[in-house]
């Protein structure tokens, strides 16, 4: 909205290392509206680091984020959700003391100060909201439950629905399949679809049938550096991705 | 009235004809007064539902703030009893006693706002919340918590109380500030003004318990627990999670200073033993033995915990802290909700029993559409 530019999210040289150890390694990519992007990588290859970064969980060394033209690196957690990047976390991370219908109310993006929200009002609005998410979600039934009641992968969608509420420009899943059933990944891939609709998304994920269903473009990571990048075929096809991932 | 549903309305009904009726009415003016300052320590475990229990925040530093609020109200008392007739055998008449001894001839300059009693009045929670809000921006923003905030509030307890009695002629030292006669011209110490005091004291819980259930019922409440749990996807929900955890102490410290300025006035003195680590821990047991999740537990943990106490000191003094000691590893290893989880679990599904059954104002609309939702799980 605010930038001229055609892509969403520039990452670019961005780095940081912990104690010397480069975690992300002058790292670039671009991330362009309404994309589907699918990060793969082994194990340590610095994916979830990566998420850390864009959304400000950990600070850079070096390098930029631009999102919407506006430089992420610098600004406050909180600060980044409110400019429009919403971050699932890989092990759900919901109220479980709070009903369904509260966690959702939580992430609703209105009364986010200390006396905006003792001044909060649930009214048709939010309940309009709530429910339309929460059917979104399958989990239109469970309002008034425990959070902590729900299985695993109706907590898994209780977070995802917790970031459709805020309605990001970007949204970061960590993992959003990982320990579900069969029938349980069929349906939140059905879910992604529906909800990437005006909106970019960028997936961590290692399930290759699901990232093959989903992604538009696949960056590959390894040691914090990109060896490769384009279609399912494309990597698949790269002899590097072999050796380091696929292979095993 | 939204934010009270049946059971709190009951609760507060019972809290209300309890304290300001049924004690009243069976105690003498003696041991009524004792009960007056138990629930001072009420205020002080409502505080800490909300900071400890609600948001996670183990303060063990509450004394401060009680402190504080007493010394506020302390000193404004003293200033009345320190008129210059009174003190005429100082060598500096109109200061007060503690000051003449120790060879200051002139009023400090921090004492002189306290002749007034507005300026009192407003100076009770203001200057607790103050000092709570840096403390508070201080590590809150920093993100320190835990058991490290645990022990700064710790440490500031310790620095007050050494401030305290180290600056004896400012402060009255060790013993305090004592001796006090008169707020506003009216004689608090003799039996009639005690049971009036008694009364206020009991009114401004219920409000404060009013105010208390207001925050836990807004939407700031389920935020509390939320970051209790979760603060990461609290704050990448798009929340401060520093200005709600400085808001909530605060709100904390605003409620214990409340507390200590009616202890100093049904008490008639204020000192350093109610502001230091020691009594700060008690506080938190207080809080822990009624039920740190529960407003009502929590008042009813300070009465029946400071009752004890009395009825052991005057038995077995040698006793009580022991005693003390033992019911708190007890609460803590069997009833970790503390009195308030024991009637969560025996005594809540019986009164849902006897309730009359009444369609409940169930605040979802989902409900409706889904009627296959059970009553039982309403709740």
């Amino acid at each position: 909205m605010s930038s001229e530019t055609d892509f969403l999210l520039g990452v670019e040289g961005l780095t940081v290392s912990f104690d010397g150890f480069k975690a992300v390694d002058d790292l670039s990519f671009y991330l362009d509206r309404n994309e589907i992007r699918v990060i793969i990588g082994p194990n340590g290859a610095g994916k979830t680091t990566v998420l850390d970064l864009i959304c400000g969980r950990t600070k850079a060394t070096g390098g930029s984020i631009r999102f919407k033209g506006r430089e992420l690196t610098r600004m406050k957690e909180h600060e980044i959700v409110r400019a429009g990047v919403g971050r699932k976390f890989q092990t759900p991370s919901i109220y479980e003391d709070l009903t369904v219908f509260e966690n959702l109310e939580i992430s609703f993006p209105r009364g986010r100060s200390v006396f905006g929200a003792l001044a909060f009002r649930r009214d048709a609005d939010v309940k309009d909201r709530v429910e339309q998410i929460a059917r979104d979600i399958f989990l239109a039934d469970r309002l008034n439950d425990l959070a902590e009641y729900l299985s695993h992968g109706q907590k898994q969608w209780l977070e995802i629905g917790m970031l459709l509420i805020q309605d990001p420009a970007l949204m970061m899943l960590d993992e959003p399949v990982a320990g579900m059933s069969v029938s349980e990944r069929k349906k939140t891939a059905e879910l992604l679809h529906r909800v990437i609709q005006d909106r970019s998304v960028l997936v961590i994920e290692h399930d290759m049938d699901f990232v093959g269903d989903i992604a538009h473009k696949i960056t590959v990571l390894h040691q914090g550096r990109v060896i490769s990048e384009g279609s399912m075929a494309h990597v698949k096809a790269d002899p590097k991705v072999v050796e380091v991932y696929l292979g095993h | 009235m939204t934010f009270l549903n049946r059971k709190d309305i009951a609760a507060i009904a019972i809290l209300a004809v309890l304290l300001l009726a049924v004690l009243p009415l069976c105690l003498d003016p003696f041991r009524l007064n004792l009960v007056g300052k138990y629930l001072t320590y009420g205020f002080v475990a409502l505080g800490l539902v909300l900071c400890w229990g609600d948001a996670g925040i183990l303060s063990l530093g509450q004394g401060i703030f009680f402190g504080l609020g007493g010394y506020c109200m302390a000193m404004y008392l003293k200033l009345e009893a320190s008129s210059p007739e009174a003190t005429k055998i100082q060598s500096t008449p109109g200061i007060p006693d503690f000051m003449d001894w120790n060879q200051i001839t002139s009023l400090p300059l921090f004492w002189r706002p306290f002749h007034s009693l507005a300026f009192t009045i407003v100076a009770v929670p203001l200057v607790p919340v103050l000092l709570a809000l840096i403390i508070g921006l201080a590590m809150f923003k920093r993100r320190v918590g835990g058991t490290y905030f645990a022990i700064i509030t710790q440490a500031v307890a310790a620095i007050l109380t050494i401030l305290i009695i180290g600056q004896q002629g400012y402060t009255g030292g060790v013993n305090g500030i004592t001796d006090l006669r008169t707020l506003n011209g009216w004689d608090i110490r003799p039996d009639h003004a005690k049971i009036v005091l008694y009364f206020i004291n009991g009114g401004l819980l219920i409000v404060c318990v009013l105010l208390a259930q207001f925050v836990r019922r807004s939407k700031l409440g389920r935020i509390l627990v939320a970051m209790r749990d979760k603060e990461d996807r609290v704050r990448f929900s798009g929340y401060d999670v520093a200005n709600f955890k400085i808001f909530v102490f605060c709100l904390a410290a605003g409620l214990a200073a409340i507390g200590g300025a009616m202890f100093t006035l049904q008490v008639g003195f204020m000192s350093p033993s109610f502001v230091g680590i020691v009594p700060s821990i008690e506080m938190v047991i207080f809080c822990a033995v009624g039920g740190r999740t529960s407003i009502f537990g929590a008042i009813y943990g300070a009465l029946t915990v400071n009752w004890a106490r009395t009825t052991f000191s005057e038995g077995l003094p040698q006793l009580w802290l022991f005693a003390m000691g033992s019911l708190f590893i007890l609460v803590v290893v069997v009833f970790p909700d503390g009195l308030a989880g024991i009637y969560r679990r025996y005594l809540d599904p019986l009164v849902d029993r006897m309730l009359p059954p009444v369609r409940r104002r169930i605040p979802v609309a989902a409900v409706a559409e889904t009627p296959q939702v059970s009553p039982t799980f309403a709740e």
